[in-house]
This record gives structure tokens, sequence and C-alpha cells, in this order.
């Protein structure tokens, strides 16, 4: 396990989610700390995606406040600051068909850290080798598989060597057959010291790599635990009831 | 006099070609340069309907709508015969160039703000989530994945801009249709008129064809 340090790279304190009436997120207090990989677990609605995704403000939040890294995450001039920080991998990878893999990871640092293209291409060639799709980078996406498709999205997010990295539901639009690769990848990310928050399905895999879970139902977080605690012996009923439907079936 | 001679005259269509194509020379240059000025604008105008301030948006929709709604004929008649009494006063040219591409602007600017409407929300988030300024998120990403969209209605729009120009012969300017009812005039013979319309037809049949070529390519693609 990496070196977890003590001061909280994230803070969330108080934030409330509203969809017209429907309350997503309900003053949810987090802190993270600086290396932390922090996986959130619970069933569907329960905010999971909603909170990583209120992180870099996809989603704008109404109530509370969240500080990444010592900056307000709102609206202005910060908010790209933030963002240059925080990478973010998608459910449906949302890369851009119009660019070819090698510059859908090379796009971040020429337009943000405006680096050169032949700079930017040949620093996305190497990231793209450690995903392991190095022979697709002249391809367009459409052209790849699922799953090599999530790795060019994991690669475009590290392009722009974030110190926190979201991950929501990276597996889920996945083939099973494809899921395995994936994985791999993400594993292989946890040792290098980037703060993680990850949204997933994936029991055994969320067990081995997450340093805390997260367990949230109905916008709130019921439990916070270690791994091995929280699938051994969780301390709320609703967790053990969560468990239960997802492991015995 | 039989048919022939009295709406195919050749002799008088060969004595006032000159005067036609004259005609026709303009009215290419000012369909095309409303047509080019009008996708410039519209770009602007769904640019701040879109990502403007409150204010901007309220505006730039008020501008759409009036200029939809307004006939262009009206319009036209307004800015060369009412703008004088203001001090501003446009040669026919300049008058109809004006008219046009204000309306243009309007219908771009929707073609525009649908294309970009209908890029999945997912390409906006990936593209904000790497840090990416509003400009190069539309430059590098949103507008090329747009443009493949927009193209077909552009181009239908641009035909309308083309026939519109008939229009300015109200204000004097001598455009293809001026030219082609002065000419009648003079030769006593409706051939030229005959004549004006084959030229536009020429002009804008390959345009209507090469719509639903895009129309055709892009349904391919959409449902590849």
């Amino acid at each position: 396990m990496a070196k977890i340090e003590d001061k909280p790279i994230i803070q969330m304190r108080g934030v409330t989610k509203r969809f017209g009436k429907f309350e997503a997120l309900k003053s949810v207090d987090l802190e993270v700390a600086t290396g932390e990989v922090v996986v959130l677990l619970g069933p569907s609605g329960s905010g999971k995606s909603t909170l990583i995704r209120c992180i870099n403000l996809l989603e704008t939040y109404e109530d509370g406040e969240i500080i990444v890294d010592g900056i307000r995450v709102e609206e202005g001039r910060a908010l790209r600051q933030v963002r240059e920080e925080v990478g973010m991998v998608f459910q449906a990878f949302n890369l851009f068909p119009n660019l070819t893999v090698l510059d859908n990871v090379a796009l971040g640092p020429v337009r943000v850290r405006k680096m050169s293209w032949d700079a930017a291409r040949k620093r996305a060639r190497t990231l793209l080798e450690r995903v392991g799709i190095g022979e697709q980078a002249d391809k367009y996406p459409i052209q790849l598989s699922g799953g090599q498709q999530q790795r060019v999205g994991i690669a475009r997010a590290l392009a722009m060597e974030p110190h926190i990295l979201l991950f929501d539901e990276p597996t889920s639009a996945l083939d099973p057959e494809m899921v395995g690769e994936v994985l791999d990848v993400i594993r292989g990310l946890v040792d290098g010291g980037t703060t993680m928050l990850l949204v997933t399905h994936e029991m055994g895999f969320a067990r081995k790599i997450a340093d805390r879970i997260v367990f949230m139902e109905a916008g709130e977080i019921k439990e916070i635990a270690d791994p091995d605690i929280f699938f051994t012996n969780p301390s709320s009923e609703r967790a053990r009831a969560f468990l239960d439907a997802v492991l015995n079936h | 006099m039989d048919i022939v001679s009295t709406f195919f005259n050749i002799d008088v269509l060969v004595r006032y070609m000159p005067l036609l194509l004259e005609g026709l020379w303009r009215t290419i240059a000012l369909g095309f340069l409303s047509i080019v000025l009008g996708l410039i604008g519209g770009l602007v105008l769904a640019m701040g309907r879109l990502y403007g301030a409150a204010p901007i948006r309220f505006l730039v929709i008020g501008y759409v709508d009036v200029f939809r709604a307004i006939p262009v004929l009206v319009w036209l008649v307004i800015v060369y015969y009412a703008l004088p009494f203001l001090g501003i006063r446009l040669s026919p040219f300049a008058s109809a160039a004006t008219a046009l591409t204000m309306i243009s602007s309007a219908y771009t600017a929707e073609i525009y703000r649908a294309g970009i409407e209908a890029i999945p929300r997912g390409q906006f988030e990936a593209g904000q989530s790497i840090g990416l300024s509003t400009f190069d998120l539309m430059r590098d990403v949103i507008l090329p994945q747009a443009i493949r969209i927009v193209v077909p209605p552009l181009t239908n729009n641009s035909i309308n801009v083309m026939k519109d120009t008939a229009l300015a012969s109200v204000v004097a300017m001598p455009d293809l249709l001026k030219q082609a009812t002065q000419a009648q005039a003079l030769a006593a013979n409706p051939t030229p008129l005959i004549g004006a319309a084959i030229l536009y037809l020429i002009l804008l049949l390959p345009l209507v064809r090469l719509v639903a070529v895009f129309e055709k390519r892009l349904g391919r693609s959409a449902r590849r």
C-alpha cells in the first residue's frame, strides 16, 4: 500500500444535491486522505455517482462545500484548476470519436498544459503502452473493443497527471470478458500514490484495492469501514442486507 | 407568334445574354457574401444563446425569433428605404447583403444550436473533466462532431438565401431578375425571363442534389 498522508486532499461538508424535489445527496460529509483509495458501494440510485461527479462539478450541489487540494469547488476561475487536478473515467468511456486514440490522450496536455503536439503525442504513446494498447494508437475509438476503449479513457485521464482519479462505474458497460483487463489497469495505478475514488459493483475487486469502503444508500453515507471488516462484519443492517443481495445469488 | 419565338426566342436571348450574365454575377456575389456572413453570424449567435450570460441569451432568443418571423422583403425594404431617415444610407447591394445576412444568421443560429445539442452530454463532460476551456471544447470536440449534423440543413438554408437574393431587385439592385425584367421590357419579349429562370436552376439544382447526397451519407453513418 502507498503511504497515506494524513492531510485530507478532499473535504466534503454537508454536501446536498437535489434533482427537483428529490434529494440525491443528503448532507454528505467525507474526507479523503492523499493517496487513499476509497471505493463507494451501494444500491443503484444511492448517490454514489452523483457524489464523485460533484468533486469536479460535473454535478452542481445546492448546499455544503467541497474543498479539493485547498481549492473550493464552485463555478468560476478556480474550477478549471480543480478539473486539471482531478481525472475522471466514465462508465460510457466518452472518448472523442473525431480524434484518433493517440490524440484523445494528447489533447488535454496540449490545450491545458500548453505542451506541443509532438511532445504530448510522444507521452500519449508511452501512456497507451502502459495500459497495454500501444499498437492501437493510430486507430479511431470506434475501431476498438469496449475494454480497449476504457483503457484509452484511463490513459486520457492519466495524461493530465491528476492528483485525484475518479472512476464512475468503469466496467459496468463492458462485456464480462473485458472487465478483467480494465480492472488490471486500475489495480496497476493503486500503488502510484494517486488518490482514487471508485464507484463499482465488482465486490471482489473493491475488497482487494480499497483502503476504505464507503457504503451509501438513499443519498446518505451509512457506513465507512475497512474493507475486510465491511465484507465480513458490516455494522449497519443496510450494508448487511446489501451484501446478502449482491454476494449470495 | 408561336410559343417558341415568344418564350424561347434565340435571337433575343443571345442579344441580352451579356446583360443576364452581369446580373447573374451580382446575384452570386450577393448570395455568396450573405451566406458566408450568415454562417459566421449564426455561429456567434448560437454560442451566445448556449453559453452567454442570461441577458445575452435573452437578447439572442429575441433576435432569432424576430428575424425568423419577419418577411425578408419587408426587412429589406426597411433597411433600404427607412434607414436613410436615421442617416444610414446603404447602396442597394449593401442593403440587400445586410438584410439577407441578418435573417440568415437567425436561421443558421438555430441550426447550429440543434447540432450542438445533438452531441451527447458525455462528450462535454469528458472535455470538461480534462480541464478544456469552453473554446477548446468547442473547437476540438463538439463542433467537429456537430458539423456533420448541420451541413445538410445549412446547405438548405444557403439555397434559400441564394433564392432570396432575387428580392434585391425590389430595391433597384441590378441582379439577375432585375436585368431580366429590364431586358424583357427592352425586347418586348419574355424570353429573358425564361433565360433567367434557367440560370437560377443551373445555379441551384446542383446544390439541391448536394443536400440529398449529404443526407443520404449522414443517414448511412448514423446507422453504422
